[in-house]
């Protein structure tokens, strides 16, 4: 329960009641935060490039030329044909078509479409579990804590990479042929439990600061539960660095979705992914055909490299002691 | 010290228990094992006899310990997918994986110590500057494409290298290597550079930072004091002081270069363990990928366990941490 559900006055400071009525907005473009995005040309570009990758992911259905998921629709006529402004090229197909005849253009749309659905579902699941965790060892202690970090130990020895091989693999193995379609969700899960630890080791260092911090003694004084303090008071106060881990795992889990797709190991090649596009392009590259793996791959290299400079970005600027 | 051993010796072996574990349920519950290994045909009668003979109808603490001991002896019974001796699948496989890890190793320290501290030493220079941004960009290329990168510019392009297998290979006893001959040592180049160029920026990075950290220290202010030539100072002093947390970073990322290995190799169809794990994956081949996480887990803790116990041997501070921890 918070002071606010039990009647009781909320103190504001002066500048906060002051700021309140001019709404969240005016007070974003106040802050330090948009003053340090705002004084970095770089990073500028890195947010818009991120925003307009996103939004033409989002708006696939609508922007893209065809439906990659239509096999309707699909012509072997129009298979490996090169980008429209080279000789042979279709206009039809700006950026050219793969061995299917798919448009590469739509793919591409489609493809960054799941690598980011699957990559930020991975992420935020990575924070559930590590946050939760992080939490409940540092605040409990003892036996928990120990447990909890032993575990953290053993799965930082194995690179997140090889978790998420091995859990996909195990997870492929046990529905083999039975679940079409959850090779999504398979993909979710395997990066998801491959990223937990640094969220669960820095909440944890973090929690075990804010523990001993009078506003918890307060709390517990007037009778909150344990989980109550954790979650309203504690966690509010850990969780500027899990941003920055965050946006940058986000990174780390875009590059992994696509590995595990190239190495076939993710998603279907009937499903469109830049991993699973390049992995298809990567057997036509002696035949000439580059843009079947050029332009998946600047795709892929741009997406991460945008959200890798605004990771950086937010850690400067949140300037957490993260090292 | 030896009370740190033991403790770091049986947190190992908890470790490789859990492995262990791990590996052996993914064995024993992931799919039958008997409907892996007979075909369509074979009645259940006979099913039922092997399923008696290779003794999956015991206790399964008892399956547990045999797993072990087998293990232990190095024995990780037969591929469903080639019908062969796991044991003897690795043995061909791991001189691959070795020499390119090895390799790339030596190719991420050898260029990534010198720009690590070119870029300490002149902070502001455009060469460090280009550094940093192309170390940036390495990090931000997934390995796979820097491979596919690396095969069209030198393989489909110009045409100078292979972009695929280990080349000619020369065998002494049962060991085969590629590093004796032109085209093994050719095939070689790419594969190297591919997974050594991440661990390379990762180096250049953290070297350069440990020495911006010395640089500002008073020993080193004292050293240029005293005359010393630049090159003294920067190497003598400077250099050698920023090894330690390297050294330990590196031996650390023997293990990631493994994993990433699998990758690498998959690229390059280097007949390597990580090809080898990729296709036990793709074809549910329990037996080799119990036996691959085994093998690699082993290598992570014997790994982590050397650098932790060489940390304290060099430096003396963790030895009391270590007594109090």
């Amino acid at each position: 329960m918070s002071t606010e559900e039990q009647g009781l006055p909320v103190l504001k400071t002066p500048s906060a009641a002051r700021a309140a009525p001019r709404g969240l907005v005016t007070r974003f473009f106040d802050s330090d935060l948009w003053y340090s995005f705002r004084s970095s040309r770089l990073v500028v570009l890195a947010g818009i490039v991120t925003l307009l990758m996103v939004g033409a992911a989002l708006l696939a259905p609508v922007i893209a030329p065809h439906d990659p998921y239509d096999l309707r629709a699909l012509n072997l006529m129009d298979s490996d044909l090169p980008p429209a402004w080279v000789k042979g090229g279709d206009p039809r197909f700006l950026l050219g078509t793969d061995d299917q005849g798919r448009d590469i253009l739509s793919t591409i749309l489609y493809g960054t479409r799941s690598s980011i659905a699957i990559s930020v579902l991975a992420v935020l699941l990575a924070i559930g579990i590590g946050v939760s965790l992080g939490l409940v060892a540092g605040y409990f202690g003892g036996i928990v804590d120990t447990i909890i970090m032993r575990i953290a130990d053993v799965k930082l020895t194995f690179p997140a990479i090889l978790v998420a091989l091995l859990i996909n693999g195990i997870a492929q193995t046990l529905f083999r042929g039975r679940l079409g379609g959850a090779e999504f969700w398979i993909l979710v899960l395997s990066i998801g439990l491959s990223f937990w630890v640094q969220y669960a080791r820095t909440v944890r260092g973090m929690t075990l600061v804010e523990k001993s911090k009078e506003y918890v003694q307060a709390a517990r004084l007037i009778g909150m539960s344990r989980t109550a303090i954790m979650f309203k008071h504690v966690l509010p106060n850990v969780l500027s660095p899990v941003l920055v881990i965050g946006t940058i795992n986000l990174a780390l889990a875009i590059i992994t979705e696509a590995t595990l797709s190239f190495l076939g190991v993710g998603l279907p090649p009937t499903e469109p992914s830049l991993g699973t596009m390049i992995q298809i392009g990567n057997k036509y590259l002696f035949s000439g055909s580059w843009w079947m793996v050029a332009f998946p791959g600047i795709t892929l290299a741009v997406l991460v490299l945008a959200v890798n400079l605004l990771g950086d970005w937010l850690r400067d600027a949140l300037n957490p002691k993260l090292r | 010290m030896l009370a740190f051993t033991i403790r770091r010796l049986f947190e190992a072996a908890i470790v490789m228990l859990t492995v262990a574990l791990l590996a052996f349920v993914l064995f024993r519950f992931v799919g039958d094992p008997i409907n892996q290994m007979v075909g369509q045909d074979t009645s259940i009668a006979e099913r039922e006899e092997l399923r008696e003979r290779l003794g999956l109808n015991d206790p399964v603490l008892v399956q547990f310990g045999r797993f072990i001991w087998n293990a232990a002896r190095y024995d990780f019974g037969i591929s469903y997918q080639v019908k062969r001796p796991v044991t003897s699948l690795i043995a061909e496989r791991f001189p691959a994986t070795f020499e390119l890890a090895i390799t790339a190793a030596l190719f991420a320290i050898l260029l990534g110590i010198p720009m690590g501290v070119y870029t300490g030493i002149h902070r502001d220079s455009w060469l460090s500057k280009l550094f940093l941004s192309v170390s940036l960009v390495g990090i931000s290329l997934p390995t796979f494409l820097i491979g596919i990168l690396l095969i069209y510019v030198f393989a489909v392009q110009l045409g100078v290298l292979p972009s695929f297998g280990r080349g000619e290979v020369v065998r002494i006893g049962g060991w085969t290597t590629g590093l004796l001959t032109a085209s093994g040592l050719k095939a070689l180049i790419l594969p190297a550079i591919t997974l050594g160029l991440f661990q390379m920026t990762l180096v250049t990075r953290l070297v350069r930072s440990q020495m911006l950290e010395v640089l500002r220290t008073d020993y080193i202010k004292f050293a240029r004091a005293r005359g010393l030539s630049d090159r003294a100072v920067n190497f003598g002093h400077a250099l050698k002081n920023t090894l330690i947390p390297v050294i330990t970073i590196i031996g650390l990322q023997l293990g990631a270069i493994i994993a990433f290995a699998i990758i690498t190799e998959t690229v390059f169809q280097w007949p390597g363990m990580g090809l080898m794990f990729i296709q036990a994956v793709q074809n549910a081949d329990i037996p080799v990928m119990s036996a691959y996480l085994l093998l690699v887990a082993f290598l992570f803790v014997l790994i982590n366990l050397i650098v932790d116990l060489l940390y304290v041997w060099i430096d003396p501070r963790v030895r009391i941490y270590g007594r109090e921890a």
